[in-house]
């Protein structure tokens, strides 16, 4: 065998071009953008202390620059470890963190008693808290970017990330409900006054093994068969995938007493499996099953109650809030005026009332900064997500591999589902389920996991966008080599 | 602190937070067009830069140069040849295969070839017995150079002109 021969046989035969103009990394661009985001922050932070204190402090901008260190810190990681990757995921994240944790210390200013506000530990309080979850939840991200070097590599753990994202799933619905529940919802794991939400993990790991299941599967999956009113419909053994889902996400529903983590898990397999087959009818099907099973859920929670009465009480609220305005419907009422008081530009940084809203600093912080920044604003931050949700798709359409592309379109498409599943709930237009608002929310538990989305869509991008004949980064190989996917690939020859 | 300090903080803010969108959109729109151009360059294969020598237009150079026919060169179908157009080529023993080998060494499903940019792309489906480029495992999407074989089982296929 002349295997020794084969790889000084290749440069010629399967050569890329040598000498290719170097891709440019765009990392100056991505720490520009940083700085201006870190700029907004501490100009927020200012607006606040002038609004509430009516004095700006001289130490304002701590924790916008404590941050920007943070920031920077995972800047010159990603510089190092993945210098190709998109350059305004990092910085457009960077605002909303900022932005979060800017308004959680304004909270903190408007509950502590007045005489108290001027004197409030920068570090204290949820602002502080969540400065800590921060720098922890960008420690773990940039881990993941080391740890991680391929993002193919995710899928030789997919089977075992399954069995965890179902474990992690299943575990606040079979854990009593003193150690599990908070409002009705059965979200959590209480451990004395820690709680995590394992749930914002979970879907994460579930997704890779989504990715990698699908690229497996898509062949049988995208096979014609019948075709009704021009939608090529599946044959009906390979509905079983997705009936499993179904199946699975209504039992969340009905376990956990969340529509909004149901409809996330849900949304998430659909759109994964319309990405791998192309096909449309994936998708009307997913609509049909889940708002088939949701009517069914309200009614049998109407008729029978039980584990479902919780969602037809959610339902009920949301379809006509101000039925008990001081009871039941209190909260989205709240949402809703507070919204309206903010009208199109907000009473200012610092100018409007958190305190009268309940939990303003995690499930309503949206309608809370809303209050302040006005339409106008709120507007600004939504584009800024969509701005991220679209990178993740981009990195996911340029990516060369399979996996590659169903993981980062589902990742992206879950953290774009997640802000419309909370956005619409506080502004009534789907019923209100306690979602985190990613990155703006106190809570580490969302933070950490979000972080680590961008952290794996970063990695994505990276590989997306890398030149194919690794021109630069610590990748580089000598010019005129064999290509990635043979260099490391054993070297056998077949007689015919 | 005066009245007017405030609103204009308040109105500065949300037109600094707009800013950074546009901003964002300017990086991302020059990225755009940056990365188009490179993704051209490396795709484009080894023999397009090179046979530029003559005046005629650079588009019809790529042209001649690419990959219109499929060959297959050795093995039981030895001779047929499928023209190349802009669907992708699935091989495989499965009926609906686009080619249909009849090789005991090759899977269904075996492997396809998909045009990207004028470039022809190998990739693997899970074969059982795997698909090789050359002497080399295909582990991925691989470009196909001009007249390098490809093996599947007994099977061998070429990309010609």
């Amino acid at each position: 065998m002349t295997a020794a021969a084969a790889p000084a046989a290749s440069p010629a035969s399967t050569g890329e071009q040598p000498g290719v103009r170097l891709a440019r990394s765009r990392r100056n661009a991505e720490l520009s953008l940083l700085l201006l985001a870190m700029v907004l922050v501490a100009a927020y932070a200012a607006t606040v202390e002038a609004n509430v204190l009516d004095t700006v402090t001289p130490d304002f901008w701590i924790p916008a620059a404590a941050l920007g260190l943070v920031f920077l810190g995972l800047h010159l990681v990603i510089r190092w470890l993945a210098p190709f990757a998109d350059p305004a995921l990092l910085p457009a994240v960077a605002l909303l963190n900022g932005i979060g944790v800017g308004f959680l210390r304004r909270y903190d200013l408007a509950k502590a008693a007045p005489e108290q506000r001027e004197s409030l530990a920068i570090f204290a309080g949820t602002g502080g808290r969540q400065l800590a979850w921060t720098l922890g939840a960008v420690i773990l991200a940039a881990a993941l970017l080391a740890i991680m070097r391929d993002h193919r590599s995710l899928s030789r753990y997919a089977y075992t990330l399954g069995l965890a994202g179902i474990v992690l799933v299943m575990i606040p619905a079979v854990l009593p409900g003193r150690f599990s529940e908070i409002n009705g919802a059965k979200l959590w794991i209480r451990l004395g006054g820690f709680s995590i939400q394992p749930g914002e993990f979970a879907k994460l790991a579930l997704l890779a093994f989504f990715a990698y299941y699908l690229v497996r599967k898509r062949e049988v999956l995208s096979l014609a068969s019948r075709r009704v009113l021009g939608v090529d419909f599946p044959r009906g053994r390979d509905l079983g995938p997705v009936l499993v889902v179904w199946l699975i996400s209504l039992l969340v529903l009905v376990f956990e007493k969340d529509l909004g983590t149901s409809l996330l898990y849900f949304g998430m397999f659909v759109v994964t499996l319309y990405i791998a087959t192309e096909r449309v009818s994936w998708l009307l099907i997913g609509l049909i099953l889940f708002f088939g099973g949701a009517y069914l859920a309200y009614v049998l929670g109407s008729t029978v109650g039980g584990p479902f009465a919780n969602f037809y009480d959610r339902a009920q609220i949301w379809l006509d809030p101000f039925a008990e305005p001081y009871d039941r419907g209190y909260q989205l009422v709240q949402g809703l005026l507070t919204l309206g008081t903010g009208g199109l530009f907000g009473a200012g940084p610092g100018g409007g009332q958190p305190t009268l809203l309940p939990e303003v600093q995690t499930d309503f912080i949206f309608a809370g900064i809303g209050e302040e920044i006005g339409l106008f604003g709120l507007s600004a931050l939504l584009v800024v997500y969509l701005l991220i949700v679209e990178r993740g798709l981009r990195a996911a359409l340029a990516v060369r591999d399979s996996f590659g592309k169903l993981l980062a379109g589902g990742l992206a498409f879950t953290l774009g589902l997640q802000v419309f599943v909370i956005v619409g709930g506080i502004s009534k237009l789907i019923p209100l389920t306690g979602q985190t608002t990613p990155f703006l929310s106190a809570g580490g538990s969302s933070l950490m996991a979000n972080w680590l989305l961008i952290a794996v869509l970063l990695r994505v991008s990276d590989g997306a966008r890398r030149p194919v004949t690794g021109g630069g980064g610590p990748a580089a190989r000598p010019s005129g080599g064999p290509p990635e996917q043979l260099h490391g690939a054993p070297t056998e020859v077949i007689r015919p | 602190m005066p009245e007017l300090v405030i609103t204009v903080a308040r109105f500065g803010f949300l037109i600094l937070l707009w800013i950074f969108v546009f901003t964002v959109v300017g990086v991302i729109r020059r990225d755009l067009f940056a990365g188009a151009r490179s993704g051209r360059l490396v795709a484009a294969p080894r023999a397009v830069g090179a046979s530029t020598g003559q005046p005629a237009k650079p588009a019809k150079v790529k042209r001649g140069r690419a990959a219109h026919q499929l060959v297959v060169t050795a093995g039981q179908l030895a001779g047929t040849r499928i023209t190349l157009g802009e669907a992708q080529i699935t091989i495989g023993r499965a009926e609906d295969s686009t080619l249909v080998i009849t090789d005991d060494y090759a899977s269904a499903r075996h492997a396809r070839l998909v045009p990207r940019e004028g470039q022809w792309f190998v990739e693997d489906l899970g074969s059982t017995n795997g698909t090789y480029l050359d002497r080399a495992k295909v582990t991925g999407p691989t470009p196909v150079p001009l007249g390098v074989p490809i093996r599947i089982g007994r099977t061998s296929l070429e990309l010609r002109p």
